[in-house]
């Protein structure tokens, strides 16, 4: 009996090490794949000189910045100034735990008990990301209320405003896929979209909610202060926004929680609207393998648009999120709601 | 193991919240506040309560508590001073600890007559959050306060918006 609890546990912790280094990497790689993409639309060839095709280039910016000095603004308030960065970076990395990315295996009958492929599975998943995304805007205002610096503050209380206003449509797209699913659990979510219409469409949430879809996407782009809602780090006005003043090894934390927050609105985005791990012809075990892919082309479209599109203006930005997406996120959880009604 | 989580939740708890009263800086305060505010959320999922403890994280730490560092962050209050305002009077402090004995007694009589049985009984549905749902918005549940309470925040929120609102042109030049 102690055998197995033991085993379960240890494949438990291998899975956590393995999530969390496929996270890191994962923004090593979305860089590298950030400034090939950015290169090849502006017609350039990107980084091409550390290993094949550039793709060791992140890990020598990260080497680089390691062994940077580490610069504090001599007004600064020390402990919220170094607290900041590592609200940030913790809040990114635990958000991507309540996240299911494949079935269950038993890894070939390696184990007694099959593994889930997912960190933790808490019957409220969905709530869970939106609460620690929620507290990962602190990592922004803290840095930029404690550098002591006018850019910073007023980079940290832009971002504050954009991710209040985007929070609501982003919950209430949300909202909508828990109704058709009828679960606060991603793996229900996940589950729900299983089978076929007509033996063709896959009974993704995305065909019943394309409109969820959108706001989902683009609220996940303004809570992740991406371009063309990057106005917290926007150059021309702020210098660098919140993170002006950090240096080192804290700047790439703010670096890599940003890559990875990019990962986990892709990765929730996968699993409330396109179908999760599921797909067609591979055997269940490999389903982790769709949901890479998935991923993968959100992340991609997520780039391709950041250097696509300008930035908006301010005032711009806040008249879209109230004006235009929040009304659309309510009209499109009644119309669900109707939806849910009318087929019982 | 489960006691020793408790304690460590709890001593959390109440140290930040002692933390919040005793900070001069009130961008400190805010955070201690955040954190006293996790501890609850763990204590809740202790008690087998994940849906209390998410929804505690998302409207107390996430939503409320970045509105409370907006307004400290614009005012840009560095600290606060340490003289009781004058217009509250000499017996302000006073009064004070009186009040808060007060309160101190009748929460420890409350908590003396209750009954654990009932405690013990009653776990186990607060845990689902369809349960919870059916018991807000069955007539024969609490639909009835829920509904009042949405209309009071309504008329709380339209009364925010008239007064930020900018006064009309005519208005003004009257």
């Amino acid at each position: 009996m102690l055998a197995l609890i033991d085993q379960a546990l240890i494949a438990h912790l291998v899975l956590i090490f393995i999530v969390f280094n496929c996270l890191v990497l994962s923004a090593a790689f979305m860089v590298w794949m950030e400034r090939k993409v950015c290169a090849y639309i502006q017609d350039r060839e990107g980084p091409n000189r550390v290993g094949p095709e550039g793709l060791l280039q992140p890990f020598a910016d990260v080497i680089k910045l390691l062994f940077k000095e580490d610069l504090r603004p001599k007004a600064a308030d020390t402990l919220l100034f170094l607290i900041a960065p590592v609200i940030s970076a913790i809040t990114a990395f635990a958000a991507f735990s309540v996240i299911p990315f494949g079935t269950e295996t038993t890894l070939f009958g390696l184990l007694n008990e099959p593994l889930r492929l997912e960190v933790t599975d808490v019957n409220v998943a969905v709530l869970v990301i939106f609460a620690i995304t929620s507290m990962g805007v602190y990592g922004i205002v803290l840095a930029g209320w404690s550098s002591n610096s006018k850019y910073s503050l007023l980079g940290g209380l832009r971002s504050s405003a954009q991710m209040i206003s985007y929070e609501l449509s982003y919950g209430l797209a949300l909202a909508s896929v828990i109704m058709l699913a009828g679960s606060l659990s991603l793996r229900e979510i996940v589950m729900n979209q299983s089978g076929y219409w007509w033996h063709v469409i896959p009974k993704w949430h995305i065909f019943l909610q394309p409109i969820g879809f959108v706001i989902y996407l683009t609220a996940g782009v303004a809570e992740t202060n991406r371009a063309p809602f990057d106005f917290p780090e926007a150059e021309q006005e702020l210098v660098a926004g919140y993170h002006t003043e950090y240096s080192s090894m804290a700047f790439a934390m703010f670096f890599l929680a940003e890559y990875i927050n990019m990962v986990t609105v892709s990765a929730v985005a996968t699993s409330l609207y396109l179908g999760g791990w599921l797909g067609p012809f591979l055997p269940a075990w490999l389903g982790w393998v769709y949901f890479m892919i998935k991923v993968l082309l959100i992340l991609f479209f997520y780039v391709w648009m950041r250097w696509t599109l300008p930035r908006y203006r301010y005032d711009q930005l806040m008249e879209f999120g109230w004006k235009w997406l929040l009304p659309a996120a309510v009209l499109n959880l009644i119309g669900t709601a109707a939806l849910v009604i009318w087929l019982g | 193991m489960d006691l020793v989580v408790f304690y460590i939740l709890a001593g959390v708890t109440v140290l930040a919240s002692i933390g919040v009263v005793s900070q001069r800086n009130p961008m400190h305060s805010v955070m201690l506040l955040i954190v006293s505010f996790a501890g609850l959320a763990g204590i809740y999922i202790q008690l087998d309560a994940p849906f209390t403890a998410v929804t505690q994280i998302i409207i107390y730490a996430g939503a409320i508590m970045v509105l409370f560092l907006f307004v400290v962050m614009l005012l840009n209050a560095h600290t606060e001073d340490d003289v009781i305002p004058s217009r509250l009077g000499p017996h302000a402090l006073k009064l004070a600890v009186l009040l808060s004995l007060v309160l101190v007694f009748e929460l420890a009589s409350a908590i003396m007559k209750l009954d654990r049985a009932s405690f013990d009984a009653a776990t186990g549905s607060i845990s689902s959050v369809s349960a919870i749902g059916s018991q807000l918005y069955k007539t024969d549940g609490y639909a009835f306060a829920f509904e009042v309470t949405s209309v009071l925040i309504l008329v709380s929120m339209v009364g925010a918006v008239v007064i930020a609102r900018r006064p009309r042109k005519e208005s003004r030049e009257r």
